[in-house]
């Protein structure tokens, strides 16, 4: 039952992967598969990142900026600062942790609402971005581009990129840390209820600010992985792909309103993400722009779904309360 | 009378009190701020500059501090903004020689029809289906720039029909015409909101939508009308943008728009929650960010860094208003006394 928009979401990109199939030859291949992870590998890590803070019944605006601030910090360092690799990754994802963890105290310590707070986070991100430079910086970094053009290959003759392999490394680990840990658990108990979280003693303001560190790291190491994707840095990266992590992570199946949701979901949603695109792309002739409008209205079909879902889902739990109710009666 | 506590405690206050400092420390900082001269029978200086190029963010913020006070959000203003502009240009047509293919007000009243029926379908969602306004807002924000560029098939539409230009650089006795726009729909906002029951009814609706609906007010009318007005704020909005650069880009008409009317409406002291709505705060608050953008710019800061600015005032005026914040201050305040 409580998995069930995850089935759905699961059904519709078998179908639109069938559809591009039947429609397209060459469309049906492993390399076709892999290469969702490859092109969304870095909105993958940004929806990891989402899908917590979504559980927790917030909401993170800010992380396509700190994407666009942590890829042109990287390239800015490698090739104005040359400084090594080595550094350079563990500064680019403290620095965003460090903003995240930053939102994460206004949000928790002064009753900030997130929206607002991230927003501004967002503004932040995004004109800092011009203070490390008002042009592209292309990486040249041996380094960088060695591994850029890496190739791991699995299945014989295909292959994934390295930046595909964090994203996958970062949705195992994240769903481990969703179902296996405490930190997991609080975070849906706070989705849940936050008062009641409080209520059992939960560590709720400890968790809630490391839901936006934790996404703040996610969305500096999606920069790093988008540099490598793109071999530059540029100040308008990524505007608008907070939105866009949003709607991959509803089309997933997380509830908005916080309390559940599936990092598998999140992943599918960024597959139905991907397709919609691959689609567009081999059918050549229809505007890119179909894919916002495609968007657009797939978050609105998930919409209702969840509406629907959760009008028979309160009205099961009352029904079965009711029940319990009824049934301790006589016991009393 | 109003001791200084009640004022203190006034949200509006703050936000006056910020604005004057922002134009004090102008005055002193920025050569020929407040100078304002006649030239060609129009009024010019930066002050006129500020009411001019706010207007586009005080429409949408009149929109959007009725749709806060229903504790509701509406994120897709800066898309139909695009929208508005793309309908309105393709209706005009970009012919040279400035003949419009439909008269120029059947185009603009067209361009406030889709802008008025995208708002309806915001409105519909979230009062009819029960959708959070902040995800029902997202479908239009993601899907209207893709209406947009359908539009205007993925192009820039330059308009070349003089009298459309009035909107957004006309001038009447000495004042730039779309002061005057934004100036009577705050007065037509005030006179239904304030001087009819509309806009108590929108403030129950945003403090308990169940006890509003209890005590006989039709909480899904009330919020399927307020989306739809925000929509059609966003349409005239959008006339005003593409009048003013004569052209239709539908992919930055009104990019972050959204974001900076929504800001308005919170340092004009509306809360995010619901319930009381200060429309002339609303107006304060776009006034505050155009006049920082204008002092921002004025430094010699590139146009691009200027947002970091604007999140540091957010961060700090969010704080302020913070009881916990407020608390935390005078609890500091109190300690240095007693050690002292």
């Amino acid at each position: 039952m409580r998995s069930l928009p995850v089935f759905v979401t699961l059904g519709l990109f078998i179908i639109m992967f069938g559809i591009g199939s039947v429609a397209f030859p060459g469309f049906f291949a492993v390399q076709n598969f892999l290469n969702l992870f490859i092109d969304n590998s870095y909105l993958l890590i940004l929806a990891v990142g989402m899908t917590f803070v979504i559980i927790s019944g917030g909401i993170d605006l800010s992380v396509g900026s700190v994407l666009a601030l942590s890829g042109m910090v990287t390239a800015s360092l490698l090739e104005k600062v040359h400084m090594s690799p080595v550094l350079v990754i563990p500064i680019v994802l403290i620095m965003g942790t460090a903003l995240g963890l930053f939102m994460g105290y206004l949000i928790q310590s002064f009753d900030l609402p997130p929206f607002i707070v991230t927003l501004a986070g967002l503004y932040l991100a995004r004109g800092l971005c011009y203070i490390v430079s008002l042009f592209t910086i292309a990486v040249r970094n041996p380094f960088f581009v060695k591994t850029a053009h890496a190739q791991i290959f699995v299945l014989g003759s295909n292959f994934l990129s390295p930046g595909a392999i964090v994203a996958i490394v970062v949705v195992l680990a994240a769903f481990f840390v969703s179902r296996y840990t405490k930190f997991g658990r609080t975070v849906f108990a706070i989705g849940g209820s936050e008062t009641s979280a409080v209520l059992m003693g939960l560590p709720v303001a400890r968790t809630k600010i490391g839901i936006y560190a934790l996404s703040g790291f996610c969305s500096a190491l999606g920069g790093i992985v988008f540099t490598l994707y793109t071999l530059s840095g540029y100040g308008l990266n990524g505007s608008g792909m907070e939105l866009d992590t949003i709607a991959t992570v509803v089309i997933g199946g997380t509830l908005l309103t916080g309390g559940a949701g599936n990092i598998l979901g999140t992943v599918l949603g960024v597959f139905v993400y991907g397709t919609i695109q691959t689609l567009i792309v081999f059918q050549g002739t229809l505007n890119s722009w179909w894919t916002r409008i495609a968007i657009g209205f797939l978050v609105f079909v998930f919409c209702v779904l969840q509406r629907a879902f959760e009008t028979r889902r309160s009205v099961a739990v009352s029904g079965s309360e009711l029940k319990k109710a009824s049934g301790a009666q006589p016991a009393a | 009378m109003i001791g200084w506590k009640s004022l203190s405690r006034s949200n509006i206050v703050w936000s006056l009190v910020a604005l004057a400092a922002l134009l004090v420390f102008n005055l002193f900082f920025t050569p020929n701020f407040m100078h304002v001269e006649i030239r060609e029978g129009h009024l010019y200086g930066n002050l006129i500059d500020i009411l001019k190029n706010g207007a586009p963010i005080m429409l949408l913020a009149i929109g959007m501090t009725l749709v806060i006070a229903t504790k509701g959000i509406d994120i897709s203003v800066g898309s139909l903004v695009a929208v508005s502009a793309g309908a309105v240009a393709i209706l005009i047509g970009g012919d040279l020689a400035g003949h419009p293919r439909y008269p120029i007000l059947v185009a603009m009243l067209g361009a406030l029809l889709v802008c008025g029926v995208a708002g309806m379908w915001n409105g519909m969602l979230v009062s009819r289906i029960g959708m959070q306004p902040i995800i029902a807002t997202l479908i239009l924000f993601v899907a209207g720039r893709g209406i947009a560029m359908l539009f205007t098939n993925s192009m820039q539409i330059w308009l070349y029909a003089k009298p459309f230009a009035i909107l957004g650089q006309g001038y009447v006795v000495g004042l730039p015409f779309d002061i005057y726009i934004v100036a009577f729909i705050l007065l037509m906002t005030y006179l239904v909101t304030r001087r009819t029951a509309v806009g108590m009814f929108i403030e129950a609706v945003g403090i308990n939508p169940t006890a509003a609906r209890f005590s006989g007010i039709n909480s899904r009318n009330i919020i399927f009308w307020v989306y739809t007005f925000s929509g059609l704020c966003a349409g005239i909005a959008g006339l005003i943008v593409c009048s003013t650069v004569m052209n239709a880009d539908g992919n930055n008409a009104g990019r972050l728009f959204e974001l900076d009317a929504i800001l308005a409406v919170v340092l004009g002291g509306t809360s995010l929650n619901g319930g009381k709505f200060y429309l002339l705060g609303s107006l304060i608050g776009a006034l505050i960010i155009q006049t920082l953008t204008v002092t921002i710019y004025a430094f010699g800061v590139p146009a691009d860094v200027a947002p970091v600015v604007k999140a540091l005032v957010v961060w700090a005026f969010c704080l302020l208003q913070s009881p916990k914040f407020r608390l935390m201050i005078a609890r500091a305040f109190v300690r240095k006394g007693v050690s002292a």
